[in-house]
Parts: C-alpha cells; structure tokens; sequence
C-alpha cells in the first residue's frame, strides 16, 4: 500500500533536507567513520549483545559453548528418524560425491566434482537454486583492479569487518582466489555489469577500501545462480538432482568417515539411503529460525539443518554467537516486511535519516555498526518513524541518488526494488523507504578448513554452514564470493578424496544413536525433533484445532 | 514481529477462494501470506518469499470477470473474492547444450530449440508474466538472430514458467532466455583484461610475501594495518589511485 498521509507529511521533512544533503555528497563531506572504540561502544545496541538471547549448549561437541535459544532448540533436540529402524545394507543411491544443498556453493561443489572426475548427487530440500544466494542481490567481491587493490587490502577489509577475530587462513583463501572466481563465472557466461570495452563495474559496499564489488545490476545472487544452475544442468550423466528430499543424517561408517545421508521425502514422507564416497555439506544458514523475533531476509528454507546434522556427526561450531542483522530490510509497506535493500543503495550515495530528516551515521560503515546505530536511533534516541503497524523504521533516501546520478538512475540500477516498491503504490525515486534492521546471516557455523575438510574424514564444507571466514561479523558482497571460492574448493577436494576411498566399510547410524542418548540424559524434552526442515508460520488458532498427534487410519 | 503470521490480526477479514475453497482472511496479506494464514503448509510453490525465485507462480481471476490474472504470491495482496491457485511447476522442455562448444551464433539457439518458430506473436508470455519482462520481444530479438537484446531483454527473469504456461506455440521462453543470456555473457561481451592480469599476477605469487606478513600479524598490527588503509574515495572515477603504493 502506498504511504499513508502521516508518512507523507514526515517525508516532506526529508525533502526539506535533502538538498542540502546532495551538496555534501558531492563534496565528499561524509558524516566521519567510527573510530574503533567507538564501534565498540556503539555495538552494545547490537542484538549480540544482549546475554538473556543466548544459552550454553548442553550436549555434543560444543557442549557449554553459548549461542542463540533458537539455534540451541535445534541443536539440543532428538533425530526425526529412529535410527533402529533405517535400513543401511541396501542404499537407494550410490555416488562417489553426495553434495547437501542446492544452492550457490552446493553448485559450484558439484560443477567441481564432476570435473574432477566424480559422479554427484545433489540432494536438495526445495528446488534446486532455492537459497539464500538467489536473493543477493548487491555484489560480489575481488579485488581484481590491480592498480588501486589487492588481496592485501581485501584480507584487511574482511578481518576488520569480523572484529579481527576471522580465521586467517580462510581469510588468505578467501581473498586470493576471488579474483578466479569472478572468471570462472565470467567464463561460464554470468552477465556482471561492464563498461563497454569489458571492464568489470565496481563500487563500495560497507567496510571496503577499495571499490571492488562487481554486480549484476541488483540481482547479482540470481544472475549468478541460475548461470551455475543452467551448467549443472547440461551435465545430467554427471551430475543428478534430486529435489524436495532435505538430508535428515550424516550416514558414517566403521572406519568413522562420512559415508552418506539419510533422505526424507518431504511430499510421500519415506527416507532414502544415499551411499557416498565423500559428502559436502552446502545447506546455508538459518534466518528462519527468526532469532530474537527478527524478521528475516533468508529463503523459506534456511533452517540450519546442515549444523544440527553434522554437530550430531561430531563437528564442532564456531561463530554462531554472532548473527549478521542487515541494516536495512523493509520495514512499510507490511507484505513486503522483512524484504533486503541491498547496500548498493548507500553505495550509490543515498543517505539513512531519521525523522528529523538528518544523516545519523555514515552509510559505509560494517553493516553490524550500522545495524546497530539504526537500533539506537529508534529505541534509544527516540528518533526513528513510527509504521501504521506499530513498528519502527528510518529512511533510507533513495531519491537522492536520482539528484546525485541523474534522472532515471533509481529505475535503471535497481529495476528489481522499484517494480516491487511500484506495485506497493510508492515510486522510490521520488519517496524515500522506510527499513529497519532484518536477520540476515548466520556468520558463524560447522569448522572447517580452506581446503573444505572437516574434523570428520570425508566430510566437506561450502558457503553459510561453515564459520570463520567471516570471523563475527561479514562484510556485503563477501557471501557470494565465498559459496563460490569455497564452493569450488570443497568439490575438488571431495572428489579427490571420493577418489583414494574405496568405499567398502560398512555404514553405521551410531553416532546418532549415541546423540539421542545424551539428549536424554541431559534431560531435554522428547518432543524435540530436528532438523526443522521448514518454518511453520500456522497461526496458534489454527494449530489448536489440529489435534491428531499420532497418526493410524489412512488420513494423516 | 517478523514475516511470519503476525499473532493479532486487526485488519478486515475479506473471503477468498483457494483452489475453489472459501477461506476468510485478512486484506493486507500476501497471497502467499494468505494461503498460510488459511492453515495451509508451504512444500512447493514458496521459496524466497522475496519475490526473485520464482516459486510461487499464481493465477487468478476476479469476480464476474473472465479475465486470467497472474502474479508472485510473495508479492500479490490479496483481493476480495478471488479465485486463485498457483502453479509451482510447469513440465517445459529444456535443451542440453554443450557451452564450450558454442560460439555465440543465433543457430545454434535455433537448433536447441527449434519451436522458437512456432511463436506467433500473441503477446500471452508478455501479458502473464509477473515481473512485467517483455517476453514476446525478446523471442521476436532471438527471431531476428540479436542475441544481445534477448539477454537485456530477459535480464529480469525469474524463471517462474507462467510464459510456457500460457504460450499457444509452446515454447519454453525461460530456458531459451537463460541460454541467451549465457551466450551473451561469454561470447558477445568482451572478457575483462584486468581480471585476467589479476589472476595472473596472483598464480605467479605476487602477493604470497604479504599475504605471509598480513597472518602473522597480531591483533594490535593488524588493527594499525587497517586503520592505516587509504580509502577509495565514494565519488572517485575508474582511474584513481592510491597515493601508498603499499599491498599492491
């Protein structure tokens, strides 16, 4: 719905300002950056730091380590499945490389797979391309400009932007190998935005130096998937798909590899065995686990699922006691709540404001200061615009960019926010939006190293489930770059290792039998099952009239 | 809070029909909101709740009107007394290619997908798509053998396969946009040179020192290094460059 006539009179306080606003843009008189005490101090407004959040986990391999309730809930929870009753000694699928996900870095894993020689099943919970990466949309990073950047400045950028606390050497990985990255996608025909004569557009997203994040206008996470998905497509003796069966267990077997998954069914409800020589597990984050109530930019099925499956198997997790809050989601209009506006939008020079139409921060700060500062504003401040649903929000001033790059800009770079924000009645190049900060990223996840191993032989990890690369904190336009960089990495080297394994050992459930076990001892309820698959968002009247809880007769 | 069901719902209840059914529910959702609302649980026909993944095609029609409407569920409100159901998958052919072996000529477009001649210019894919992509001029851009234009054409697409669906000559416009777009990419855009001199320069360890030097840096020198970097000014063109010639 279009703004409503208390919005509109508020906006006319923005316009008042804005002119003023664009003249300083043009002189390059920005509000200054935080100092580093300051982004300390200022971060105590950040949803991380509130203790009562969080809880130390009771049982498996990080037991006492204190991460948010709702992602303990599904850690600390029983097995869908009675590991009693799964029949190992006749897989349903057999595989040299069983990839978990199919999403960005569960597809690169897989195109490299394959070129290494191995057949590969992707098994994914929804369709393929279903991830958090289709809905990127501000870039990608590498410092592929040799004259103004480097690795040297990007590794710097990234362990700033994580409070200095990232693992080196994913960092280094990370870092060197983005530029072949970008021209392994440019050479698989991903349509980046380029100057005529080819060179790459770049600009600045929160916490960089240099300008090195290369777009495809504002749907770079889209262009990207769907070219890896198309080429995962044209391999189908290579590589197999199969959609709508989520992995509910890591298979292991005698010798204590990672040998497999156990499958359901989400439509006819059976599980399947998959049997593989290496596994790499690709299922990205978490946003609907909707931690502290936040709404939540992620895809309906990012429940963290490839954590609670792995954790059960004996990985360790590191990180998860940060999450990544983007500053600016949609807050107004209500259908769209919770939608990303990608950082872009600062970068191309639009101003956050609150309601007395002044810039409150600078727009290129690390997107956890950021968030914090807009928390502030509203709640501490009492600054913030107060929504027709009784929430609070801040402008991002989105016409301004139109007055700094000329007319039409806003249309031409964002083509995907204004049709949404158009269908809503609001023309964003003449009315600002109206944000607050959403759940974005889970920065932290399983342990793992740059060449994709994990502490259980034969497991590989790519993308969001993994921590430490981006230590507490990702810095905009580094997640795509890390699914692919490490997407890559981890398929390689699960079929190198699918290579030298033989696959002859028997396969076990054990593990999960003993999981179970602790559960029960640490007392947790029984009703707890994980992973959760999907969100259920049944309204509590609904719910209270669905009383079947066990299900006999041919109707479930 | 959030973009789950809000608990108290103090909008008007407006009835709907869901594959035929009557369901009451609040005007200001979604129709995707809508359906979980009426007690429905999401497998297929919802993805990014974003509006770019193409999950949840739906079409719908109005009272007393004969005309067919479409739209993201994601991204539609609801309107009072519509008729809706959605069409989470849609069986179109696809052609395997192999990309290595293309050159970026219009035949070899055509000989994948033959039926881009059966289009007889009815404008349905146009009319039905949800991200208002003009998909008859980008099959009519592919006719004519311009590539380029089909892939700026078609950039928006989200591969919902509402065109296929309603397509007379049953073409699968999605899947032979994709291939255009990456002939576009690859072939009839040129690489970028500094990119290829960047991987170059990194394949022959011209950062390895520094790299070295950047990990075993502790905190407190790391933390110098970084407030030390030169800033890439916002409103800087293509050209500048940094007045410390150091990390490069």
């Amino acid at each position: 719905m279009p703004y409503p006539e208390e919005l509109k009179k508020l906006i006319k306080i923005v316009e008042s300002t804005r002119a003023e606003r664009v003249e300083r843009k043009k002189k390059n008189e920005e509000v200054p950056f935080l100092s580093l005490d300051a982004r300390t101090d200022r971060l105590k407004y950040h949803p991380d730091f509130k203790e009562e959040g969080r809880r130390e986990l009771l049982i498996g391999p990080s037991k006492g380590y204190r991460i948010a309730h709702e992602m303990a809930d599904v850690l600390e929870s029983y097995s869908r499945v009675n590991p009693a009753n799964v029949n190992l000694s006749n897989p349903d699928y057999e595989t040299d490389v069983l990839v978990i996900g199919g999403g960005g870095s569960g597809t690169s894993a897989a195109l490299l797979a394959s070129e290494n020689g191995a057949r590969v099943i992707i098994a994914t919970k929804l369709r393929h391309g279903d991830a958090n990466t289709m809905m990127a949309e501000g870039g990608i990073q590498a410092a592929t400009k040799g004259h103004k950047d480097s690795p040297y400045f990007h590794y710097l950028d990234v362990m700033g932007g994580g409070h200095f606390k990232n693992t080196p050497e994913l960092v280094e990985t990370l870092a060197l190998r983005a530029p072949d990255a970008i021209k392994w996608l440019e050479h698989l025909g991903c349509n980046f935005s380029k100057f005529p004569d080819g060179t790459l557009k770049t600009i600045h997203g929160g916490g960089t130096s240099r300008k090195r994040m290369h777009y495809a206008a504002d749907i770079t996470g889209a262009e990207i998937m769907r070219t890896i998905r198309d080429e995962a497509r044209n391999r189908p003796d290579k590589i197999q798909v199969l959609e709508f069966v989520p992995a509910v267990e890591l298979i292991l077997n005698e010798k204590g590899e990672c040998a497999g998954a156990v499958l359901y069914n989400m439509e006819t409800e059976e599980y399947f065995i998959v049997k593989a020589k290496a596994v790499v597990m690709a299922t990205g984050g978490s946003g609907r686990l909707h931690i502290q109530g936040f709404m939540t930019t992620n895809h309906y099925g990012a429940t963290a699922d490839g954590i609670v499956i792995a954790y059960r198997a004996g990985v360790k997790i590191c990180f998860l006691h940060t999450v990544q809050y983007h500053p600016t989601g949609i807050v107004f209009p209500e259908q769209a709540e919770g939608i990303l506006i990608t950082e872009k939008f600062r970068g191309a020079g639009a101003n956050l404001v609150n309601i007395e139409g002044k810039q409150f921060v600078n727009e290129r700060e690390p997107r956890d200061v950021e968030a914090a500062s807009i928390i502030k504003e509203c709640i501490e401040d009492g600054k913030g615009i107060p929504t027709p649903t009784g929430k609070m929000g801040v402008w991002l001033d989105s016409p301004m960019i139109e007055d700094l790059s000329g007319s039409g800009t806003v249309e031409r770079e964002f083509p995907g926010k204004f049709i949404l924000y158009k269908r809503f009645g609001i023309d964003i190049s003449k009315e600002p939006m109206l944000i607050y900060p959403t759940l974005h990223y889970q920065n932290g996840g399983l342990e793992f190293r740059n060449t994709g191993h994990t502490s259980l032989p034969g497991l590989f990890v790519a993308g969001e489930v993994g921590g430490g690369i981006h230590g507490e904190n990702r810095l905009m336009g580094n997640s795509l770059l890390d699914i692919i960089v490490y997407g890559r990495i981890a398929g390689k080297s699960a079929a190198e290792f699918a290579q030298n394994n033989i696959g002859m050992s028997k396969l076990t459930l054990e593990h999960v039998v003993k999981y179970n076990q602790e559960a029960e001892k640490a007392g947790i309820d029984k009703d707890r099952v994980s992973p959760m698959l999907l969100p259920d968002y049944t309204t509590p009247e609904i719910r209270k009239r669905q009383l079947t809880s066990h299900y006999v007769g041919t109707m479930r | 809070m959030s973009d789950t069901i809000p608990v108290v719902i103090k909008a008007k209840l407006i009835p709907i029909y869901i594959m035929g059914k009557k369901y009451e529910v609040p005007e200001t959702l979604t129709i995707m909101k809508a359906i979980e609302y009426a007690g429905y649980k999401f497998i297929r026909g919802c993805g990014c709740r974003g509006g770019v993944c193409g999950a949840c095609s739906t079409v719908y029609r109005k009272p007393g009107s004969y005309k067919i409407m479409s739209g993201l569920a994601c991204q539609t409100v609801v309107e009072p007394e519509m008729y809706l159901t959605q069409i989470p998958f849609y069986p179109a052919l696809r052609s395997i290619y192999d990309f290595e072996e293309l050159t970026g000529k219009p035949e070899e477009i055509f000989e994948s997908y033959p039926e881009l001649f059966r289009c007889v210019a009815c404008n349905a894919c146009t009319k039905v798509c949800p991200m208002d992509v003009e998909v008859m001029d980008y099959i009519a851009a592919l006719k004519r053998g311009d590539i380029k234009a089909a892939a700026e054409i078609s950039f928006d697409c989200i591969q919902c396969g509402l065109c296929a669906s309603r397509c007379m000559g049953e073409l699968p416009q999605y899947h032979i946009a994709q291939m255009a777009r990456r002939i576009n990419g690859r072939y009839l855009t040129p690489a970028a040179e500094h990119l290829k001199t960047m991987v170059a320069n990194i394949e022959t360890g011209r950062y390895a020192e520094e790299m070295i030097r950047l990990k075993a840096m502790n905190t407190a020198k790391l933390k110098e290094a970084y407030q030390a970097r030169e800033m890439e000014p916002a409103t800087g063109g293509e050209d500048w460059t940094p007045k410390e010639k150091i990390g490069l």
